[in-house]
């Protein structure tokens, strides 16, 4: 049956596609390690349907500000990526990376933007990565475009592309352990239905 | 006590003075504030896309989502509640939240100009916007004195 919208996804879909983000959040840790240059602990990510609404007030609400990555995929799998995280990812991560004391996200100079853009470059890759691994289906990435504001109006750009599948998101939920210190970051994958059931039908999941 | 009236995402209400009604985080989506200047009943509508008739119809189409049905709901239901035609608009939002090319339309500029189209055939006048430019909005309209308060996450919030 063709796909018609995210809703539709059966238990074992969805269970493709949580194994395809411990893949790849595998391989975002394994890259994360090598840009912070030290080790990084992966807890088993989660990954959650969820209408725009119920992701914005799962980012902390829709007015608490985020940075997010946008990143179009394109090839055999198309879609967008919208990458986002707060203030503890982008303090931890550039400030390690970096060396130095990061501050809110609001204040964070063109050198910190453009290295969490090359972090966001380098996680969606991991991810990708794995799919692309996984499947022998080819996927090109856009260089990361940045965004850093409100929840809510930052998501409301791939909700919009969204609007057109239906109300759900895909979100890979992700916490790395580095240094004693618990960070989150949020893959929020946003493909194309007919993408969607390339990836199924190679995986003989239907 | 003015009570705050949430308006969410694709999502319409009215309401009465001393009532304020609120939108949070309207990134490349348009808030529409309307107001009846005779019987004081005001309306905000939070859309998301510009036309209707875009939509894929493999889903069912919700008419707050759009400029065209949004509008025009929200119209009709002040005039349910009783108001009269001596409606005024105040608009924002329609940010470019991404500087990026890539995703092949201005959905926000889109979005603006869908509004100000519907208005215009609908006779509506604009009095008061904010919208375009890259950042994310929260409004909250007062209805008692037609304010429509915009607030940002970096900048100082403005009254129109």
């Amino acid at each position: 049956m063709a796909l018609k919208k995210i809703d539709d996804l059966s238990d074992f879909q969805v269970d493709t596609l949580r194994e395809l983000g411990n893949i790849g959040s595998g391989n975002a840790a394994t890259s994360l390690s090598g840009l912070v240059g030290s080790e990084v602990m992966i807890n088993i990510p989660k990954v959650r349907i969820l209408d725009f609404e119920e992701a914005v007030n799962f980012l902390g609400g829709p007015e608490r500000v985020i940075a997010g990555l946008l990143i179009r995929m394109d090839g055999d799998i198309k879609g967008m990526i919208l990458y986002a995280f707060g203030e503890d990812f982008s303090q931890e991560i550039v400030g390690q990376f970096f060396g130095k004391e990061i501050g809110s996200l609001l204040e964070l100079d063109e050198m910190d933007q453009s290295a969490l853009s090359e972090i966001g470059n380098i996680m969606a890759g991991s991810y990708v990565g794995a799919l692309s691994a996984m499947t022998g289906l080819t996927i090109h990435i856009t260089p990361p475009c940045l965004c850093i504001d409100m929840a809510g109006a930052v998501l409301s750009v791939p909700a919009i592309e969204f609007a057109k599948a239906g109300d759900k998101v895909l979100m890979i939920d992700d916490s790395f352990g580095l240094g004693g210190v618990t960070v989150k970051s949020n893959m929020i994958l946003i493909p194309e239905l007919e993408s969607l059931e390339i990836l199924f039908n190679r995986l003989g999941v239907v | 006590m003015a009570e705050i009236i949430t308006v969410g995402i694709s999502d319409l209400n009215i309401a009465r003075s001393p009532d304020i009604l609120a939108t949070y985080a309207l990134g490349s989506c348009v808030g529409i504030a309307l107001k009846d200047v005779k019987t004081g009943i005001g309306g905000l509508a939070h859309i998301m896309l510009p036309w209707s008739k875009e939509a894929n119809t493999a889903t069912a189409i919700n008419p707050k989502r759009y400029a065209d049905t949004g509008i025009r709901s929200l119209l009709a239901l002040m005039k349910q509640n009783g108001a009269s035609t001596a409606i005024t608009a105040k608009i924002a939002g329609g940010a470019q939240m991404f500087q990026t090319t890539f995703h092949s339309f201005n959905i926000g500029q889109r979005n603006v100009d869908a509004v100000k189209t519907v208005l215009g055939e609908l006779r509506i006048p604009i009095q008061a916007e904010d919208t375009g430019a890259n950042y994310g909005r929260t409004v909250f309209f007062h209805v008692d004195t037609g304010v429509l308060e915009v607030k940002t996450a970096s900048k100082t919030a403005k009254v129109l």
